[in-house]
């Protein structure tokens, strides 16, 4: 009836391909003290021997991130940590995201740092592709990074060049796959309530 | 076929030298086989089933004599998966996925993650001032319950079982008020993106002000029992002893950095939902062992009482006043209200959306089945939790679910610690210094 096409699901939710846009990357002056710590950290990066430490910088909702190279990010987090004008003593959070529509830059990992001697926090995000997933370990700078690394290769196989002891944390040492990359199935069963069988999360509808 | 019962062989040879399993009267032949080899040393498995490892922490430690000369912490037995699960739940279900982490302060899991979504919605100022006041009211409550399952679960594991039993004592009362303002008594997913669930209840704010009243009456006991004691001032005087430079390097925040010496708070340096307004101090001890970060536990409940008086006084004039964000498209709409059988929908709600109002029941449909959207973006919003600096890393691709949410729990890099902490003290002294780190396994595991 109607002209029936396709599937039949006239919900509108079926098949809607959204292109989504993340935060683009800004240009200076980036307002306050982020263009200081931009600066410091070119000037310092540079001195360093990295040739273009940021690639691209990002600002959203008062919060800056740094776009840098992998290879560069050992070399950056020493100069972040050491340089008078950057000082960020702590990292708070290293995490990994599995973008898998980024072809070629698929696994981020995202580095939040703290200083607390000129109390500001900045974000570092580095990409990989999932063919070649090394990013080199900052756990020579940051010790923290260490548990931090290993639950990133855990759940996301990113392998850190150069950590201590990369061996998985959370799962069980012998666990195969990488469970939060996104093509990991969330895992569950069907249940059946009052005639109805409910599917596991991830095979529910999405409104996405 | 030949199946060998690992549990049976009371000795067995491996690869990596031998293994004793001992199940009860027969320590002697492990004494003996440590005597007969070569060094002294053995390694143990102080493993996920222990009562004073606080919680399922499995800890492997090489042990010459009573000296431990390595001590690793082996993690994940409570993993659930927790991240995982919030990319397939709205961002309000978030919040009941994220309460589940670190179980012994849910307020401040359920704060963080709902400060980041509400970075990204761009709705930070819009948050109204009696959802903020209950916000802090709730997370201070919890932090005093929090600290004292810290110092009685403590004070157990040394023997003290009196702390534990009052400890446990004033904690109840705590978790009756938060069965009266939330209606559970943990795990309450309450503070949600815009404000919180639900206004408090009709004679709240009393029962909150007969708690302070108690409460100042009660924590001289703790002090009385333990400050000078020298049993426990013997256990935890040196013990766990990490400086200013050990501490950043390792990433510790909370109780532990600040028994250094270094006032870092981030109620104070980095102020979130109002926390700029209130007076209050911020707990250091200058020993940087056990026994101070004990005594900064005991001043934080101090502290966190004197901002729930200041809390319940600004409260005090606000009735009626609404505890949501104005933005009928993200506001949690539901009620819920004691009825005759137990908790349940407010009727009142229920007969305003059905009677009265069309778009309160298309905003209550759409938000409950899809929520609503979060612009793309990620956003970090630390907070201080009664362990340390936990924020939730929250990224969003538009959508009406999380793309990601990591949570930098504070008892998964503190216990990083351990290592440094038990090395070349007595086993004894380890089980003292991951209850000063106080690590949650919750949070740890996620």
């Amino acid at each position: 009836m109607f002209g029936v096409r396709g599937s039949g699901d006239t919900s509108g939710y079926g098949g809607l391909v959204r292109t989504v846009q993340l935060p683009g990357a800004a240009t200076p002056p980036f307002g306050g003290w982020f263009d200081e710590v931009a600066s410091a950290l070119d000037a310092a990066g540079r001195a360093a021997g990295v040739e273009q430490p940021v690639q691209a910088v990002v600002l959203h909702r008062g919060e800056i991130t740094f776009h840098v190279r992998r290879e560069d990010v050992a070399a950056l987090a020493r100069v972040l940590r050491d340089d008078d004008a950057l000082r960020f003593e702590l990292l708070s959070s290293l995490s990994g995201v599995h973008y898998p529509d980024e072809v070629g830059r698929e696994l981020h990992v995202v580095y939040h740092l703290l200083s607390m001697t000129h109390n500001r926090r900045i974000r570092l995000e580095v990409t990989c592709p999932d063919a070649d997933p090394h990013v080199p370990s900052v756990a020579a700078t940051y010790p923290t990074a260490d548990w931090h690394e290993r639950e990133t290769w855990d759940f996301f196989g990113v392998v850190f060049d150069g950590h201590p002891g990369l061996t998985r944390i959370q799962m069980p040492d012998d666990w195969p796959g990488h469970p939060q990359r996104k093509d990991y199935p969330l895992g569950g069963i069907p249940v059946e309530y009052k005639g109805a069988t409910v599917p596991p999360p991830d095979e529910r509808r999405s409104y996405n | 076929m030949t199946t060998t019962d690992p549990y049976a062989a009371a000795e067995s040879s491996t690869t990596e030298g031998r293994v004793y399993t001992v199940t009860g009267q027969d320590w002697d032949s492990l004494v003996t086989g440590v005597a007969e080899s070569d060094d002294n040393k053995v390694v143990v498995n102080m493993g996920p089933q222990h009562p004073s490892t606080h919680g399922v922490l499995r800890l492997i430690l090489e042990l010459e004599g009573e000296t431990v000369t390595e001590a690793r912490c082996g993690i994940g037995y409570l993993h659930t998966g927790i991240e995982k699960n919030m990319e397939f739940r709205s961002w309000t279900q978030g919040v009941t996925f994220c309460t589940r982490m670190d179980y012994l302060s849910p307020f401040h899991n359920e704060a963080t993650y709902v400060l980041g979504v509400e970075r990204l919605l761009d709705i930070q100022d819009d948050i109204p001032e009696k959802a903020r006041l209950i916000r802090v009211m709730m997370l201070e409550l919890n932090r005093i319950s929090s600290h004292l399952v810290a110092i009685a679960t403590g004070g157990m594991e040394l023997g003290a079982l009196t702390v534990m039993t009052i400890g446990f004592r004033e904690r109840e009362l705590v978790l009756d008020l938060f069965e009266t303002i939330t209606g559970l008594r943990m795990n309450h997913a309450y503070i949600r993106p815009g404000g919180v669930a639900q206004d408090l209840p009709q004679g709240a704010l009393d029962d909150v002000r007969e708690f302070s009243k108690l409460m100042r009456k009660r924590l001289p006991e703790y002090a009385a029992l333990c400050n000078a004691n020298p049993i426990f001032k013997g256990r935890l005087e040196g013990i766990g002893h990490l400086d200013l430079a050990g501490c950043l390097a390792l990433g510790l925040t909370g109780p532990v950095l600040r028994s250094t010496g270094y006032a870092w708070d981030l109620r104070r340096t980095q102020p979130y939902s109002g926390y700029d307004e209130f007076d209050f101090d911020v707990c250091t001890w200058d020993t940087a062992d056990a026994y101070g970060r004990f005594r900064i536990r005991l001043d934080e409940m101090w502290e966190s009482l004197r901002i729930v008086d200041q809390c319940v006084e600004r409260l005090d004039g606000m009735e009626g006043e609404p505890v949501m964000v104005g933005d009928k498209k993200i506001a949690w709409p539901s009620q819920l209200a004691i009825g005759s059988d137990g908790q349940g929908n407010s009727l009142d709600h229920i007969r305003h959306i059905m009677g009265e109002s069309m778009e309160a029941l298309i905003h209550h449909f759409k938000l409950v089945t899809e929520g609503f959207r979060v612009p793309p973006g990620q956003a970090y919003v630390p907070i201080e939790s009664p362990r340390g600096e936990l924020g939730a890393h929250v990224v969003s691709d538009g959508g009406t679910r999380p793309f990601r949410a990591h949570f930098r729990d504070p008892s998964f890099v503190n216990l990083q610690a351990t290592s440094v902490m038990a090395e070349g003290g007595q086993v004894a002294d380890v089980i003292v210094a991951i209850a000063s780190i106080d690590p949650v396994m919750g949070g740890v595991d996620r």
